[in-house]
């Protein structure tokens, strides 16, 4: 242990007092509801944090334990009025877990340092790894290796993560998205930086195009650095708040906030990390006002098309387009045009950046789609970043949990804007055999929308 | 003789009894500021039988006995004493039938409020006691401090709809008192000896309720006043014109900015104060009553009445409102609640009472409240770390409670006595009327077991 003062205690008190333990967090928390137990609770949580602050209680194996019991899908901060901020309270107390190494075994650590500190600190290798990753899917390795069933030979917790695998794509973002695009028709009236992410990069390139095709249909000017480095998000949240900082700086290097109208993430998890660069290098005297100006700049994909007002798209065949709910005759008179979507929320879209109005309202504009409400829409899928790995039971508590609710919608296509998301839901829909629901990007159903806008 | 613990463990299984210091210190505290003590252990029973066998246990043992839901309260009433053993019922949280000839509902004690008001609900019922924690508080923890609520006004309290309960005794005994008869009065009225006893006479283990047919209409109006006078005299005019709305909720200008903060429902922010009233049942007594409301508010000073557009709109306001407590605690460290009540008749007095304690003793208090019921929330802003305005606060505590009693009030409408009020229980009792609680607590409990210190010494 380095001489360090502890974390938690050095932790500016009232941001712990700020919890006034009155419970309203408790109906919101899943790890609550799934056990009915105080310490698996966020109150809970910050009475041990606050405990160890109190120096009344020693941080140890069952405190590490508890913090990665906690999805940190931010729902609590949602529900909590008084305002605490639960997401600051959650990677300190990981942070000083890590720096205790409370947790360690080699398995852990080997995983630890080939993933958070090796494979999301260098996007050129990880890009490599991804290359790999397609060779083995495309090539048909990945199928011979099912055939054989050589599956068997796994540990039990790979076996069991192994089809969960996501699909890497043919093309990277680089290879699809030009450093700088242009709109095709008139003058750009904006000028945006486009983020590529780590695994939207190499699972969801498409969606990155979608993105900056949009952006692009909306008179932007898009700059898309071709090599971008992990936002620090995993680290942030997996307690090695170092090399958070550090992508954080290379981020920044990278990209100028001051050049740019606006930084424009599509991934709800990275987006909300993002936005608190800010905070994050307050106390960096170098990158303290930059990282102040990214924050300012920082924006979701949903919010900033709302924000400047995206044109709507036309109705194939040139109509204007109808929202369903306006007009739900027309659902009637032409059945067969429509889609029936629902939208599943991020955690850390909504309650990480309190955005959940902007991506109903890009649905709501798709012609001839009507969104349906699923019931718990904002509660977590169980993907949580790496907690359907590390925490298996609950992540299945929580999706089977989501499917049900989505199964009820009877909704063709499940929205949703961040990658853990959109693998989790995937998966989850193809086991549970519903193999015709698909799962998809609010911005990629509208770049969907302009491409068709006219055609018949 | 082995350990209490041991011998829960060895009845309840292990998981059923919780030691280890990362899982109790979370039991140390209920929705009350500044109380805190970690219990010794904490029992998660499945049902009366095991209730009736941590009793005995904990008798054997002499072990106090905490009785304990999710944990709302906010009076102390489930902060555990040294040494005590916490007895969570959260897990007893099924509604076990929905009687609609009967129109009763009848749940275990840990059953969430709001799953029992959607349950009702969903069958064309309604159950109106609406704590403002009702999203997570336990029906049994109502029951057990009598919790009112926003509709207390129109619907009185919990104690209006509870026509039975089960409770097991510290003698280890299960009493089943009441049931689904309209009227019954065999013997003492017993059931309401339990009903607001806050855990000292027994555990609540089940509950009867009455429900009503839900209201046919419903309509919120918003009035906005640029002083709290003005706020307080309309109260005063729709009851002298003999309207009785369902709510009729004041927030302050401070309590206005910290809720709009965190709901934003469209609370006008530079408000000097608020009124939220709505108005339920017939469609067309509401349109009626929602008119007489808004021309009596605009006759005494409100500078807007805003109409809830919807059903949704409503819905936000109300949550907003229930978020008011838990809102104020984004201006001070610690946030201290009271909640006396006064014959609404003196409600203005009161309100202009409270205003000069806080300048008195140098204090920020916000001030949010039941206005149609007398039920005040006047919430002290402070900082439980700083020794000399802590003393300032108890000194506060008294002069707000000697002014309510001063006007007919009492000292606790809705929160209990529990340990934040229990100085002030014989001042407003007088000695005979304590020494009766007194009594009565021996008798049911002798060896102080149940809830020790709660209410009484």
């Amino acid at each position: 242990m380095t001489a360090e003062p502890n974390l938690l205690r050095a932790l500016d008190y009232p941001l712990l007092q700020q919890c006034m333990h009155c419970g309203m967090c408790l109906p919101s928390c899943p790890t609550y509801a799934a056990t009915k137990l105080e310490r698996h609770s966020p109150r809970g949580r910050i009475a041990l944090m606050r405990a160890i602050a109190d120096g009344e209680l020693e941080p140890a194996k069952p405190f590490a334990e508890e913090m990665y019991y906690c999805l940190g899908c931010l729902a609590c901060t949602s529900a909590c009025p008084a305002g605490v901020r639960y997401a600051e309270l959650f990677e300190t107390a990981r942070a000083e877990i890590e720096r205790r190494r409370l947790l360690d075994s080699p398995k852990r650590n080997l995983i630890r340092w080939s993933v958070v500190r090796v494979l999301f600190t260098r996007p050129r290798l990880l890009r490599l790894a991804g290359r790999l990753l397609w060779l083995w899917q495309a090539g048909g390795g990945q199928r011979l290796f099912r055939k054989l069933r050589l599956n068997r030979l796994l540990p039990r917790n790979l076996r069991r993560l192994e089809p969960q695998a996501p699909r890497a794509c043919a093309k990277f973002s680089h290879q699809l998205i030009a450093p700088v695009e242009h709109p095709r028709t008139g003058r750009a009236r904006r000028r945006v930086a486009l983020l590529t992410g780590c695994v939207q990069d190499l699972v969801f390139s498409d969606i990155n195009r979608a993105t900056a095709d949009v952006l692009l249909a909306n008179g932007c000017e898009v700059h898309t650095p071709p090599v971008q480095p992990c936002c620090g998000s995993l680290h942030a949240h997996n307690g090695d708040l170092r090399s958070a900082r550090e992508l954080a700086r290379r981020q920044l290097d990278l990209i100028d906030p001051f050049a740019f109208d606006a930084i424009i993430s599509n991934a709800g998890g990275c987006g909300s990390h993002l936005r608190a660069y800010g905070h994050l290098l307050h106390d960096d005297a170098r990158y303290a006002a930059r990282a102040a100006e990214w924050s300012r700049k920082l924006r979701d994909i949903h919010e900033f098309l709302v924000g400047i007002n995206f044109r709507k798209p036309a109705a194939p065949g040139g109509a204007p387009a109808q929202s369903e709910i306006e007009n739900p005759k027309s659902k009637i008179e032409n059945p067969k045009s429509e889609i029936t979507l629902t939208y599943h929320e991020s955690c850390h879209l909504c309650h990480g950046q309190k955005i959940s109005a902007a991506p109903r309202e890009v649905l709501r504009a798709l012609p001839g789609a009507r969104l349906v409400e699923c019931a718990e829409s904002s509660w977590c899928c169980g993907s949580a970043g790496i907690y359907n790995i590390t925490q298996p039971e609950t992540s299945a508590w929580l999706l089977r949990r989501k499917l049900g609710h989505l199964r009820a919608t009877h909704a063709a296509v499940v929205a949703t804007a961040n990658p853990g998301c959109h693998i989790q839901l995937e998966n989850g829909l193809r086991e549970s055999g519903a193999p015709g629901v698909a799962v998809a990007h609010p911005v990629a159903l509208l770049a969907k929308a302009y491409r068709e806008e006219g055609a018949i | 003789m082995p350990s209490i613990t041991d011998a829960l463990i060895g009845r309840l299984g292990a998981a059923n009894v919780l030691t280890e210091k990362e899982d109790i210190l979370p039991y140390a505290f209920d929705g009350t500021a500044a109380l805190r003590q970690p219990p010794l252990a904490v029992v998660f029973p499945r049902d009366a039988a095991q209730v009736a066998l941590v009793i005995r246990l904990a008798r054997e043992h002499r072990a106090p006995l905490v009785a304990r839901g999710n944990g709302t309260g906010l009076s102390g009433g489930s902060v555990p004493v040294p040494g005590a053993l916490v007895l969570c019922l959260a897990h007893m949280d099924k509604v076990l039938e929905l009687d609609t000839k009967n129109l009763t509902l009848l749940a275990e004690a840990g059953a969430v409020t709001q799953d029992i008001y959607d349950r009702a609900d969903a069958a064309g019922l309604f159950f109106p006691p609406d704590p403002g924690s009702m999203k997570i508080s336990t029906i049994g923890g109502n029951v057990a401090e009598n919790s009112g609520g926003l509709r207390g006004l129109k619907y009185g309290v919990t104690r209006d709809y509870v026509m039975g309960l089960e409770v097991v005794l510290a003698d280890g005994s299960t009493c089943w008192l009441g049931g689904k008869c309209v009227k019954d009065v065999a013997g003492y009225n017993l059931r309401d000896l339990f009903i607001g006893s806050e855990g000292t006479l027994g555990v609540i283990t089940k509950v009867l309720l009455k429900l009503l047919p839900r209201p046919a209409a419903r309509r919120t109006l918003l009035a906005t006043f640029a002083a709290m006078d003005a706020a307080a005299g309309t109260v005063s005019a729709i009851i002298a014109a003999k309207i009785i709305p369902c709510t009729l909720e004041f927030l302050d200008s401070k309590t206005i900015r910290c809720v709009e903060d965190f709901a934003h429902a469209g609370l006008p922010r530079d408000a000097g104060a608020i009124l939220l009233i709505e108005t339920d049942g017939h469609p067309a007594a509401v349109a009626d009553e929602a008119a007489k409301i808004e021309a009596l508010c605009a006759a005494h000073g409100a500078t807007s009445v805003k109409r809830a557009a919807d059903a949704a709109e409503a819905a936000r306001l109300a949550t907003a409102r229930r978020s008011a407590f838990s809102a104020l605690a984004r201006l001070r460290p610690t946030t201290i609640l009271e909640d006396v009540t006064v014959p609404r008749s003196e409600l203005a007095g009161m309100v202009r009472a409270v205003q000069a304690i806080a300048g008195k003793h140098r204090l920020d208090i916000a001030t949010f409240g039941h206005f149609g019921d007398g039920n005040l929330h006047p919430t002290i802003l402070t900082d439980e770390r700083d020794a000399g305005e802590m003393a300032r606060v108890e000194l506060a505590f008294a002069d707000i409670v000697e002014a309510a009693l001063a006007r007919g009030g009492t000292i606790t409408g809705e929160h209990g006595v529990g340990l934040a009020k229990k100085p002030y229980l014989r001042r407003q009792l007088g000695d005979d009327s304590h020494a009766l609680l007194r009594a009565i607590k021996r008798t049911l409990d002798p060896d102080g077991l149940l809830n020790p210190g709660k209410i009484l010494d």
